[in-house]
């Protein structure tokens, strides 16, 4: 019996303690973020990359997730007569879930696996020790701008994701639902709130900052060699794809629920 | 300069450092040698403070590594790392001015670039280096701008790790005759750490050999050959017969 719960145990605290090991690197990361030296040509580089140059990906979901949910809105809501509501329901459901989780979910499989191989690499070529003896903090050179992008770049994204997936709706509802052009964006726009809107971009600053967080954090602690950059990439995925979802569910349980 | 005092350091049940005693003067230059995984570059990282010791004392110029200011304590540091450890999204001369273009004491951009570029032509690269990626350098190119970036802020003390390793002996020649012109020239002092013993025959000044977790000798390396200690014989003169097991 007392093995029993010993191997129970075991898991549980080795999860408590990486939980701990995450959040404190997360404080670390707050308290250097508003703390100098800032390095503004890393940051400019970071919000490149993870925002202008996941563009496309994010547009590309988003486009073809819109048009999917018109199609399923459609469907479903012929059962009980209800197709015209179609546009209202694209529109909420794009700005308030799939444009901030789908938006999160692609940046997260694009952004925490790049930024977990480069750090995870610079730390298995010594450049993370480098750095160190040039004077210059990781966490301040690495990590800070990487997180502070990905926060105010993801919104971005998750607004103009929520742009093209209504667009896609759109498109889907005025050619193959017979939807009148017109009628649909009156629809789309006298039912969506700004509150709407404004839960999706909070929602989508919380994933970028996951999303960076869990990348740096398991590039820094990366393992020796190919492997250990392997598996700090497949963690940093994964963590931060598990921690999108569950972050999703506590904030629209805050947002939504009164 | 440097002293290190019963410095302990253990890696979960691994004990790399068993009390390692260890003096360095000013000026001088000390290789550290010793087998694979015996702790060398442990050490090396102790004084830098990127690996703190569970026990022992380390000082350089009398200042305990582990207080005052990092900064201005690592100022006083270059370092040529095993894989030169040069930042690959960066062009070789800003690689090179790193340090001049950070902190509180960095230099424009282009007084930077005009330094960095004197000191790639001090290590014998052609300045239109300075404009490539380090994917598009050679290991020996690399190890030599690793060098110019080791010497570019003009440091009192330079650490050299496994220097020679992976490269030809035509260029090991280079970098062990480029190590010891710039100790000579800018007067530092320097600990390097190495197994090739053409390297240590080049560079050193005096030698120490790390063995299990402490020192077994050290003394000039002009009397490394007569020494009597048989670690020390079977180590340099790469036998496989001796109290060293050849299977770790």
């Amino acid at each position: 019996m007392t093995r029993f719960l010993a191997s129970l145990g075991r898991p549980v605290l080795a999860v408590l303690a990486a939980f701990g090991r995450v959040t404190l690197f997360a404080l670390q990361t707050l308290r250097h973020l508003v703390t100098p030296p800032f390095y503004l040509r890393e940051f400019g580089v970071a919000v490149l990359q993870i925002g202008w140059f996941s563009l496309p990906m994010v547009a590309m979901t988003a486009f073809f997730t819109g048009g999917a949910l018109a199609l399923q809105i459609y469907s479903g809501g012929s059962r009980f007569n209800a197709e015209a509501v179609v546009p209202q329901i694209v529109a909420i459901g794009m700005a308030r879930e799939l444009g901030p989780v789908l938006g999160g979910l692609m940046v997260a499989a694009r952004v925490a696996s790049s930024i977990a191989a480069e750090i995870g690499t610079m730390k298995v070529t010594e450049q993370i020790d480098a750095l160190v003896t040039l004077s210059t903090n990781p966490m301040k050179y690495l990590t800070v701008p990487r997180v502070l992008a990905a926060t105010l770049a993801v919104p971005v994204l998750v607004a103009v994701g929520d742009s093209i997936g209504i667009a896609g709706g759109w498109l889907v509802g005025v050619t193959k639902l017979d939807f009148n052009s017109a009628t649909y964006l009156a629809n789309t726009r006298d039912f969506l709130e700004a509150w709407d809107v404004g839960s999706g971009l909070v929602k989508g600053a919380v994933f970028g900052f996951i999303v960076a967080t869990m990348g740096c954090y398991f590039g820094m602690n990366s393992g020796r060699g190919a492997q250990g950059v392997g598996a700090a990439t497949k963690a940093a995925v994964v963590s931060a794809s598990v921690l999108i979802l569950a972050a999703n569910y506590l904030l629209t349980a805050v947002f939504f629920t009164s | 300069m440097i002293q290190l005092s019963g410095v302990h350091k253990a890696f979960g049940a691994n004990r790399v450092l068993r009390g390692v005693d260890l003096s360095l003067p000013k000026g001088q230059s000390m290789v550290i040698i010793g087998g694979s995984g015996t702790g060398k570059s442990v050490l090396l990282k102790c004084v830098l403070g990127l690996v703190r010791p569970d026990q022992g004392q380390i000082t350089v110029g009398g200042q305990d590594v582990t207080q005052g200011d990092r900064d201005a304590f690592l100022a006083r540091f270059g370092m040529l790392f095993q894989g030169a450890a040069l930042f690959d999204s960066m062009r070789v001369w800003e690689n090179v001015a790193f340090r001049l273009l950070r902190g509180p004491g960095r230099l424009p951009k282009a007084e930077a670039r005009e330094i960095a570029i004197e000191k790639i032509r001090r290590v014998g690269l052609k300045p239109q280096v300075a404009d490539l990626f380090p994917a598009e350098l050679s290991g020996g190119m690399q190890k030599r701008v690793g060098l110019a970036r080791a010497i570019a802020a003009n440091p009192e003390i330079i650490f050299f790790d496994e220097p020679t390793t992976g490269l030809d002996p035509i260029m090991s020649g280079v970098i062990n005759q480029l190590i010891r012109e710039i100790v000579v020239e800018l007067g530092v002092t320097a600990m390097t750490i190495t197994h090739d013993m053409t390297s240590v025959r080049a560079i050193a000044d005096r030698v120490a050999m790390l063995h299990d977790g402490l020192i077994r000798w050290t003394g000039p390396v002009a009397e490394m050959d007569q020494a009597v200690d048989p670690y020390l014989q079977q180590f340099i003169h790469g036998r496989a017969e001796g109290p060293i097991e050849s299977v770790r």
